[in-house]
């Protein structure tokens, strides 16, 4: 198969889009970022899902003067593209303001400071401990038991 | 057509990675808006003018006011 075949050129272009959107979201800590990760993915997900409509040949789904065109593509997918870009405008918007009001709350929007000032206020208003890092195993009578055993024998 | 195809195709994975790089808010910022410009380019190879007219106008142009306006809200607008 011809590497310059144009199918295969939209559909890597569409997966690269969405792998690196999901890439960005779980890698980066900034807000901001994660937000961004988001719009890639959707984009992604928009072309992707305008590709099935697409075939060698086809012409665009417009009617000239009351006569179908014989190879045409298929516009219902269009109709529902169209659709998702405007809704993805207003879930851009609205994870921007939770962003804003995440920076109003906690004065950062690093998150790894804002789910440790999270899990601080959580514990102080519950009035239990504040759980260990999950960075680390926490450490229980189980396998601390176990650790003094390790380093004794 | 195919090569002008792969051409906006590398360009626009290029500019994803940059919005994902980018330490400068304002330049990802920049870099997303070239990603939706491709993408309304794509749409209109794959025969979806319409999609592609309100990609450019929404995408491009409605989501980056709105990124623009909550960067300046959020303090984050300045370039270094």
């Amino acid at each position: 198969m011809d590497i310059l075949d144009i199918n295969i050129i939209l559909y890597s272009a569409a997966f690269g889009l969405m792998l690196i959107g999901i890439g960005g979201i779980v890698i980066s800590n900034h807000l901001i970022r994660i937000i961004f990760g988001i719009a890639l993915l959707e984009a992604g997900a928009n072309l992707l899902l305008l590709l099935s409509t697409y075939h060698e040949g086809a012409s665009a789904p417009i009617i000239v003067d009351g006569s179908v065109p014989a190879m045409m593509a298929d516009p219902v997918p269009q109709a529902l593209v169209l659709t998702a870009i405007v809704i993805g405008v207003g879930i851009l918007a609205l994870a921007l303001s939770l962003a804003i009001r995440v920076q109003r709350a906690y004065g950062t929007l690093d998150m790894r400071e804002v789910r440790l000032k999270l899990e601080q206020e959580i514990s102080e208003n519950a009035g239990i401990e504040m759980p260990s890092s999950s960075h680390a195993p926490a450490v229980t009578t189980a396998n601390s038991a176990a650790a003094q055993q390790e380093s004794g024998s | 057509m195919e090569a002008v195809v792969l051409v906006v195709v590398i360009v626009m994975l290029l500019s994803a990675v940059a919005v994902m790089l980018f330490k400068d808010f304002l330049a990802a910022l920049a870099a997303m808006s070239v990603v939706s410009l491709g993408l309304s380019f794509l749409f209109v190879v794959v025969r979806a003018p319409d999609v592609a007219m309100t990609e450019a106008a929404i995408g491009a142009g409605l989501s980056s006011l709105l990124f623009a306006l909550a960067l300046r809200r959020l303090g984050l607008w300045r370039s270094q």
